[in-house]
């Protein structure tokens, strides 16, 4: 069925399936709570993520607060600093930045940016909303059992975290356990089905090499989440039978307080591991996406191609793939075979090329640009920064010997919290300014967004860059009072009340994003289809926001990658993937 | 626009932070000088990577700004220069990592000579034990713990006898001798760290870990446990006295063994149950 007017190498090739009908709603509650819209479920992922982590931004307050003004809380005691730590650290990387990504992105986007009508399986799409809705309220339950939600840093390590010098030993290391248990059984609905949207359900003429690079970074984030998040649940499965059943998979042999446990033989480094062997791809898990869609936002509002697509889509790959062997570098001094230490070393030096690589693209995509400096071009910029900056400290930390004496220390929380924190979630602020009126139909205030932007990363760089500065004085993290000790001179605590000071600042400035979104909603400004003249296909629906179904009666047809803008010849500075060829077009 | 600008005061605000910072890594106290070179080294090499990356974008962002009239040029790959690209950052992420390995090999490389003493961790302190004079540590076991033997030891292991056994947190070492730290823990994960050291390495329960260094510089040194273990790490504590071969054979005489400790316990039960 090929048009002879379209040249042969860009025709697209025939439907290999016939459009299916569609599940519909047929009452309110189907229809927005126990809906199979993707796009329904995207909103209801995102909500749950963003109100979570609202949580989590104020236990960082508790945690910064103490830091600043040891002992002048009363309500901050020991066990609450070290539940908040964990809390904060847990609900941050896992129930916040992984649900957002892919859940909330990942939902909305793929099926709109592949040109499907909505995800391949939208029941076990709903239920593993559902069932992470639920995992995210165990987890919030632990707060209102006896003795509280657990206090053994979010890293879990046993012995520590399930014996009773640990805050939350009767319940909260329980629940978190199950909570998690219960993230990765609805995760794993979840990601199969972005793996699956992705390989299945492109529309015609959408080949993988013409897939916008968001689609990209959540499909191997998925991929990896797939591979990594067993990992974790074993750790997990296996941790709360020691814990209740009184095996002893990660136990030896101990004295607590006194007292001869029953415990004999287990072993705590399997468990880290475990831990790890999920923990260092869940750090790609949340970069990959953050890569894509940052892509696409410097792509779009420099009105030019993303520099290097090939390079770019096997640098995720690359990435993807190394960041499986790269999980010894969180256990230097863990008391692991030290000769793991040469491997784990050049594996993880190794994955800075590929990274690295894609700074340089999306640099060189400025080069000769047309720059259009808006909300989301802000964002995607501070992430560049502070991704540049939490990137290199990487190589640090990567290569073996230099981590000895930084790793335990602030160096440490201010690396991770730069590349993995910051970073990232200043690619979802972007993402929210740049996908928001399609979503809505209309546009968030773009005055608003720039104040928040400026306050956003200046603030944040102005927390974390001169944290490193207190790690390599040897300053060690997870110490609720650092009390007198010689190498710490007094200008460090005055550091902290003045890191603390932008913390609280930044924080409370997060409400201006806030009312953005909500005001917005009624009062911005109408969006139309394509507010941002952007090419890709989500931006070419019939309707905004897009109804149940996305395209209408018809598919989209794809004739080109996302990234043709500022084509020579073309009328305007871009071309819809769907707007038929132009006569001698090559584009990939 | 103004991003442009920001951006180039960012890299200065850095730079100057950087050069003025009070909070420096604290002065050497060990033969590991190695990887204080490897870390300067890591920071020229990215310091200058972070440098020419963000000021190359702030110039792209402020000549190609968007104006009216502007339209970006259109060019998808350039493979020649992305494979230049690949190259330097490869021979960058090469200088990073080969001194940092030949320094990790002498790290895990134990001198023949090095004195062996043992750190114990228990939540939350420190205890030591040093060979004694056979210079030999006897062999200790969790199950043998019991209010007279805290450390463990096996009561019927002769080269135990001697083990001097150091309670109250403080440790001494002779200046310019290798010291190979065996590392065990009864309870859960610590972390034997001394900033001035530089080495650090984790205690873990069930298994015997270790590291090695040379004090260089004779002082007082705070022990710090770097391993989340509960509520009390914070005042997990000890002390290290580096001092010079004399003044710690001075030291070693006034310990006492874990023959004399046994010994004392047992008398004090006597007493105790004549009372």
């Amino acid at each position: 069925m090929t048009d002879a007017s379209v040249p042969q190498n860009v025709a697209p090739p025939p439907a290999e399936v016939e459009d299916v009908e569609l599940y519909h709603a047929h009452s309110w509650i189907t229809k927005y709570v126990f809906c199979q819209d993707a796009k329904v479920i995207a909103i209801q992922y995102a909500g749950t993520a963003i109100a979570v982590g609202i949580l989590a931004l104020v236990l960082s307050w508790v945690i910064r607060l103490q830091l600043a003004f040891p002992g002048a809380i009363p309500f901050i005691d020991a066990s609450v600093y070290y539940q908040s730590v964990t809390m904060h650290g847990m609900i941050m990387v896992v129930y916040m930045l992984t649900a957002i990504f892919l859940g909330g992105f990942g939902n909305y986007l793929i099926p709109l940016m592949v040109g499907a009508r909505d995800m391949v399986f939208p029941y076990v799409n709903m239920l593993s909303y559902w069932v992470y809705l639920i995992a995210t309220l165990v987890l919030v339950s632990s707060y209102f059992v006896p003795g509280g939600p657990t206090g053994a840093g979010w890293t879990l390590y046993p012995p520590q975290s399930i014996l009773t010098g640990t805050p939350g030993y009767d319940y909260g290391i329980i629940l978190m356990l199950v909570s998690l248990i219960l993230f990765i059984v609805g995760f794993t609905m979840g990601g199969l089905n972005y793996v699956v949207t992705v390989l299945q359900a492109r529309t015609r003429g959408m080949t993988l090499m013409r897939m916008p690079l968001t689609v990209w970074g959540i499909f191997a984030a998925a991929v990896m989440a797939l591979l990594a998040f067993p990992g974790l649940f074993v750790a997990c499965v296996m941790l709360l039978l020691d814990r209740t059943l009184g095996t002893s998979f990660f136990m030896p042999s101990l004295v607590e307080l006194g007292e001869r446990k029953d415990y004999v033989g287990g072993s705590p480094i399997l468990f880290q591991h475990l831990f790890w062997f999920f923990g260092h791809p869940e750090v790609y898990i949340v970069a990959l996406p953050a890569f894509g869609v940052v892509s696409d936002l410097i792509s779009v509002h420099a009105r030019k191609n993303i520099f290097g697509y090939r390079m770019m889509v096997w640098a995720i790959i690359a990435i993807g793939v190394l960041s499986m062997v790269v999980w010894g570098h969180h256990m230097y001094v863990s008391g692991m075979d030290p000769w793991f230490g040469f491997f784990f070393a050049v594996t993880t030096l190794a994955i800075a090329v590929p990274t690295a690589l894609k700074v340089y693209n999306w640099v060189l995509t400025l080069w000769h640009a047309d720059i259009h400096f808006t909300t989301p071009m802000l964002f995607a910029l501070g992430f560049l920064v502070t991704f540049v900056n939490g990137g290199i400290t990487g190589l640090y930390l990567g290569n073996v010997i230099v981590d000895v004496p930084l790793s335990a220390t602030l160096f440490v929380v201010a690396h991770f919290h730069m590349v993995m924190g910051i970073a990232p979630v200043l690619v979802i602020f972007g993402a929210i300014y740049h996908w928001y009126p399609k979503i809505t139909g209309r546009m968030m205030d773009e005055r608003l967004g720039k104040i928040h932007f400026w306050i956003t990363f200046l603030g944040a760089y102005a927390i974390f860059f001169p944290m490193h500065y207190l790690g390599v004085l040897g300053m060690p993290r997870r110490f609720y009072e650092m009390g007198e000790t010689a190498f710490v001179p007094a200008s460090a605590a005055t550091l902290n009340i003045v890191i603390t000071v932008i913390a609280l600042a930044v924080g409370f400035a997060q409400s201006i994003f806030f009312y953005n979104l909500f005001k917005s909603l009624k009062h911005g400004a109408p969006a139309g289809g394509n507010p941002w003249r952007a090419a890709s296909l989500e931006w070419q629906t019939p309707e905004t926001p897009p109804g149940h179904g996305n395209w209408g009666k018809h598919l989209p047809v794809v004739y080109r990658w996302p990234y043709a803008y500022s084509v020579p010849g073309a009328p305007e500075d871009f071309l819809p993937q769907n707007a038929p060829p132009m006569s001698g077009e090559h584009s990939p | 626009m103004s991003i442009a600008f920001v951006m180039v005061l960012v890299v200065a605000g850095s730079i100057l932070f950087h050069v003025l910072s009070p909070w420096r890594m604290t002065p050497i106290a060990s033969n590991w000088g190695f990887i204080d070179d490897t870390m300067g080294l890591t920071f020229l090499v990215t310091g200058a990577g972070f440098v020419a990356v963000i000021l190359f974008m702030a110039y792209c962002l402020y000549r190609f700004r968007h104006e009216p009239g502007r339209r970006a040029a259109y060019e998808p790959e350039n493979q020649k220069l992305e494979a230049w690209l690949a190259i330097v950052t490869t021979i960058a992420v090469v200088i990073l990592l080969a001194p940092g390995l030949l320094v990790w090999g002498q790290f895990i490389t134990v001198p023949k000579d090095a004195m062996e003493i043992e750190a114990v961790g228990v939540q939350w302190s420190w205890s030591f034990r040093l060979a004694g004079v056979d210079h030999q540590l006897g062999s200790s076991d969790v199950r043998y713990i019991d209010t007279t033997n805290s450390l463990g030891l096996s009561p019927a292991d002769p080269r135990g006898q001697d083990d001097l056994l150091v309670t109250s947190g403080e440790l001494h070492l002779p200046l310019g001798k290798p010291v190979k730290v065996l590392l065990r823990s009864i309870d859960v994960l610590h972390d034997f760290y001394v900033p001035e050291i530089r080495a650090k390495m984790d205690l873990v329960p069930g298994i015997v870990t270790y590291f090695w260094f040379t004090p260089t510089k004779i002082g007082e040194y705070e022990i710090l446990c770097a391993a989340y273990c509960g509520t009390g790490h914070p005042q997990m504590r000890g002390k290290l006295i580096i001092e010079s071969e004399a003044d710690f054979e001075a030291w070693q005489i006034a310990q006492q063994t874990f023959e004399q400790s046994r010994k004392s316990a047992a008398s004090q039960d006597k007493r105790a149950s004549a009372q």
